[in-house]
């Protein structure tokens, strides 16, 4: 293929709210300009993550290259640069963005302008890109184009007058964005004849070729058996392959000159070698300084992580190491628990990373976990002067040893129509939210302001707010800092033993319901047994709520089925099986259903 | 010679009863007679491997046997007496339904040989027999049993089920006292819990919650009533659900308990056959085809050939429902190992907790380890 001048060249991402339509309109817009056949399109081609998939929204961003013969007769290469839809993501949308040189912004043509949408659009305007809208949804019937272009006009504050009418779904439109890309999308303008300096917005790990880095490159040329190295990790090799990216695979090249996005592979083994947002330069002509915004990222949400059947823990072992290739933001190190047995501590960027990172070891490498109840880090100061941070409440250190604790705020954003505002103030109430401020944006919606504690929306934030404003509210947040809290650890007890897989941190004010929903919860997970089972909570020994499970007194099959005796064993066998999937604490055999279920204590239980 | 208990299905009933899982259906009277001819033809061809038995009891269950010719029965039982080593004074038990059974019937099942009836009476209570979807009244059973009595039967066993939907453990009692004031009293009394099993019409009303049932503890106080009701009558517990005057425990059923040989022919008929375990089909049109064939031992499905381990398991958890329980010496003598070499620590938890006790040769559950008696029995599954 021919190489392209800067001019000719357009990279640029798409931003939305979850379920605006961004993956569709990627789709078409692949579709169009012809790099692949319909035939040969599947659902959704930048969504190769099977989870992905399911869940609608796109995890991992990825890059797509493609040609597009514009109406000025020139053809044109396009970058587009899919970005992850989730606040758990933030900071790998921001080297997303930072490798891009302007942004589409969808919004849906019925819902108008959400909280992702300002979330994501004031970050793509914060990287300076220029941004245009595109009205998604046409086709449907409650779509209402004009109203939605003045929402974003007012309420974002970017022309959207002439902005693309689209139906992704239908392919209608696309045309038009194609061609707004090539004029409201600028070029690059990096210098090639000056020492390479390029921005790593992603990798992923394949066993064959070692790490494969995802690139922008802003000055200077990238090619094939040069010795490059990452600025921060300090990590060098050579260069053995460069390329682009065609729809789902790699397509080798030359070199890859200013301006370009591509990917290079080095043989590099460790993905922690070439995180993202570090930058690539070359050993013997290196940049003065390396591009800013790098940043580790740290852990936000930790979690243990046992496998159901012991005997598999090698098994867990193994697959976490895999999937830490792929995911320089996966955290874990062993741990045993008294109850679960070996298993680790493992470390997220947030609930929705937890749950993909569970459900890939579930699915991908066929391991049954049972996962205690995530935490956040809080800081432990103690009495002695040192601080340390806790991320399993096992760890929490005796109360007289401790000075106080801090845990982790965010800052909160709230989309919502009016009708809800109350009772979406009343649920930050109760999830122990500070009012900031109210902002009407247009007549019938308004965005609320809280902080708010970490460990309050990790739970069952997201699914609260949902039903309590009908699906109309949307949220979106970023970490503020560590403040002082009055936490207490909540203890469970099983027939007077504690089970340390069921502690966890909680503000002294919530203790007490926190701990009666527990023990009611407990109470319907643990079967009978052979005497009365006391189920406690406590808070620093002090029983604050309890629950009994009364002792069976019935287990016997009446009948004896003739001489079907075949029948009378399967039904042994399927009872002795589901013992064997207990856990057994004390002489008390727990289902790991138990140790789940209480994760989801949602309201109105 | 080895003794052997033979069991024969009779899949058909007028009207399946509400709670039933068994393997019967109500069917045309050409499907039956063709039925019936497939099931004599299989009982004659089986007699070759059966040659080495001799056959010491023989059941007619169901469904409901009764629905059928009882010439049909008395010709089955003499293919038996023509092709078998039938016993000296054998146990042949027949199940009948009182809605469906008169004097003339027994005349001809006496003449045939049989000399014990099962009788499904559930409840003598109307209502309830209603709910339970039975065919036939209290008036109806009455005039069976007198009818029963009077063709010469004196080896009566009564079904009776218990935890039926809003029965108290007084209703119950009542139950119990009206079997026993009959007259003469039955030898044999079968006292049952209700199951809801899945795919019935019960399971539809009460599977998700138990609304409308007994709760577990009516349905314990109404087990542990029953013991002692039947006791001052004479009978004794000598199995889970089942209570017998002196000598007249059920023979063939005790063939299961024990673990001892038995085959059985027709619908989905289950055997413990020559070490092994196997049931025939349970569909209609392929027993028919097959049989008709010739081809007898295709209709065996499923077929199990247990190892020691399959037999020890099923020695104990079959033998623990007996309230005799197991013998020592016998497992000793069957598996050429000591109980306690295989069980000793199932056998010393099971103690610890009282579920389990030990006397002289026998090791046998107590009344707590009968309530729970699965708990115990997954136990011994190694």
């Amino acid at each position: 293929m021919a190489e392209f001048e800067q001019s000719k060249i357009r990279n640029f991402c798409i931003v939305a709210h979850i379920d605006h339509g961004k993956s569709t309109l990627a789709d078409r817009m692949i579709e169009t300009t012809g790099v692949l056949t319909s035939r040969e399109m599947q659902n959704q081609v930048l969504d190769n993550m099977e989870i992905e998939r399911e869940r609608g929204i796109t995890i991992k961003s990825q890059a797509v290259r493609m040609v597009y013969k514009a109406k000025d007769g020139e053809e044109y290469v396009f970058n587009m640069i899919d970005t992850p839809g989730h606040v758990d993501f933030g900071y790998e949308v921001s080297r997303s963005l930072a490798a891009c040189d302007g942004a589409i912004l969808v919004v849906d043509a019925t819902q108008g302008v959400e909280a992702q949408t300002l979330a994501n659009v004031y970050l793509a305007l914060d990287h300076d890109l220029d941004v245009f809208p595109v009205i998604n949804k046409i086709d449907l019937p409650s779509a209402r184009p004009d109203e939605v272009k003045e929402e974003i006009e007012d309420v974002i504050g970017i022309e959207a007058h002439d902005a693309p009418l689209v139906s992704a779904k239908l392919g209608t439109g696309i045309e038009d964005v194609l061609e707004n890309v090539v004029h409201k999308i600028p070029a690059p303008t990096g210098d090639a004849s000056a020492p390479l300096k390029a921005l790593i917005f992603d990798s992923v790990y394949d066993s064959y070729r070692g790490v494969i880095v995802f690139v922008r490159v802003r000055d200077g040329v990238l090619k094939k058996g040069m010795t490059a190295k990452c600025m921060a990790s300090g990590a060098s090799w050579e260069v053995v392959e460069v390329g682009y990216f065609g729809p789902g695979q790699f397509i080798p090249c030359d070199e890859l000159t200013a301006g370009s996005v591509g990917y290079f592979t080095a043989s590099i083994k460790n993905i922690q070698d070439a995180r993202v947002g570090d930058t690539v330069t070359e050993v013997a002509n290196p940049c003065p300084e390396a591009l800013p915004g790098y940043k580790k990222v740290m852990p936000m949400v930790y979690c243990g992580l046992y496998p159901a059947d012991t005997a598999r823990y090698p098994e867990l072992r193994d697959a976490l190491e895999k999937l830490q290739l792929n995911d320089a933001s996966l955290f874990y190190e062993p741990e045993t628990s008294q109850a679960l047995g070996f298993g680790f501590r493992a470390g997220f960027l947030g609930l929705l990373h937890l749950e993909v990172i569970q459900e890939r070891l579930e699915r991908e490498y066929n391991l049954d976990l049972v996962t205690t109840a995530p935490g956040v880090v809080y800081k432990v100061h103690k009495t002695d002067g040192t601080v340390f941070d806790l991320t399993n409440p096992s760890n929490l250190p005796d109360p007289a040893e401790i000075e106080y604790m801090e845990e982790p705020i965010v800052n909160g954003e709230i989309m919502v129509t009016t009708d809800y505002v109350g009772a979406i103030m009343q649920l930050c109430q109760e999830r122990r939210g500070r009012y900031i401020s109210t902002e009407y944006i247009e007549a019938t919606r308004a965005v609320l302001k809280y902080e708010l504690p970490l460990n309050e929306i990790i739970y069952d934030f997201f699914d609260a707010l949902k039903s309590r404003s009908r699906g109309y509210a949307s949220f979106d947040y970023e970490i503020k800092g560590y403040e002082e809290s009055q936490l207490v650890k909540l203890d469970i007890l099983i027939n007077h033993e504690q089970v340390d897989a069921l502690s966890f941190i909680v503000h002294k004010d919530g203790a007490y319901e926190r701990g009666r929903k527990m023990c009611e919860k407990l109470k319907g997970e643990i079967p009978r047994h052979l005497f009365e089972i006391p189920i406690q909570a406590a808070v620093g020994g002090k029983i604050i709520a309890r629950e009994t499970v009364k002792a069976m007194r019935k287990d016997v099959l009446a009948k004896c089925y003739g001489g079907d005796i075949s029948r009378k064993r399967k039904l042994l066998e399927k009872q002795k099986e589901g013992k064997k999937k207990m856990r057994q604490i004390g002489s008390v055999e727990i289902p790991q259903q138990a140790f789940l279920s209480v994760l989801k204590l949602d309201e109105g239980n | 010679m080895n003794s052997l208990g033979i069991y024969i299905h009779i899949p058909f009933c007028i009207r399946k009863c509400l709670y039933c899982d068994f393997l019967s259906f109500p069917e045309r009277e050409d499907v039956r007679a063709l039925y019936l001819d497939c099931l004599k033809k299989e009982i004659s061809a089986g007699a070759i491997e059966c040659s080495d038995y001799e056959v010491d009891t023989v059941f007619i269950g169901g469904g409901t046997p009764t629905v059928v010719d009882p010439d049909a029965i008395a010709d089955i039982l003499g293919i038996i007496r023509e092709n078998y080593n039938l016993a000296k004074n054998p146990e042949i038990t027949i199940e009948c339904n009182p809605g469906t059974s008169d004097r003339k019937a027994f005349d001809i099942y006496l003449k045939a040989g049989i000399n014990r009836l099962s009788i499904g009476l559930q409840s003598p209570k109307d209502e309830e027999l209603r709910l339970l979807g039975r065919i036939h009244n209290r008036e109806q059973f009455e005039k069976c049993y007198k009818d029963a009595v009077s063709a010469g039967f004196s080896n009566i066993n009564i079904d009776l089920m218990s935890a039926l939907p809003g029965q108290t453990t007084d209703s119950w009692n009542e139950n119990l006292e009206y079997a026993c004031s009959l007259e003469p009293k039955p030898s044999h009394i079968s006292a049952y819990s209700l199951i809801i099993e899945e795919g019935t019409p019960f399971y539809e009303k009460y599977g998700e919650d138990a609304a409308g049932l007994p709760s577990e503890d009516d349905d314990r106080d109404m087990y542990h009533e029953t013991e002692a009701v039947l006791k001052t009558q004479g009978y004794h517990r000598y199995e889970i659900s089942n209570y017998a005057g002196e000598g007249f425990e059920c023979l063939h059923n005790r063939r299961y308990w024990e673990c001892k040989e038995y085959i059985g022919f027709g619908l989905g008929a289950a055997s413990f056959f020559d070490g092994k375990r196997f049931h025939n089909t349970r569909d209609m049109s392929e027993y028919t085809r097959l049989a008709g064939e010739g081809d007898f031992k295709a209709l065996r499905q499923e077929v199990e050939d247990l190892d020691e381990k399959a037999l020890m398991e099923e020695f104990m958890f079959m033998g623990l429902r007996l309230i005799e329980g197991v013998s020592v010496n016998e497992f000793e003598k069957r598996f050429g190992k000591k109980i306690h070499e295989v069980y000793g620590s199932v056998i010393a938890d099971l103690r610890e907790k009282q579920l389990l006790e030990i006397e002289e040769d026998h090791i046998r559950l107590t009344a707590k380890g009968l309530d729970v008696s699965n708990y115990c029995m997954a136990e011994f599954l190694l």
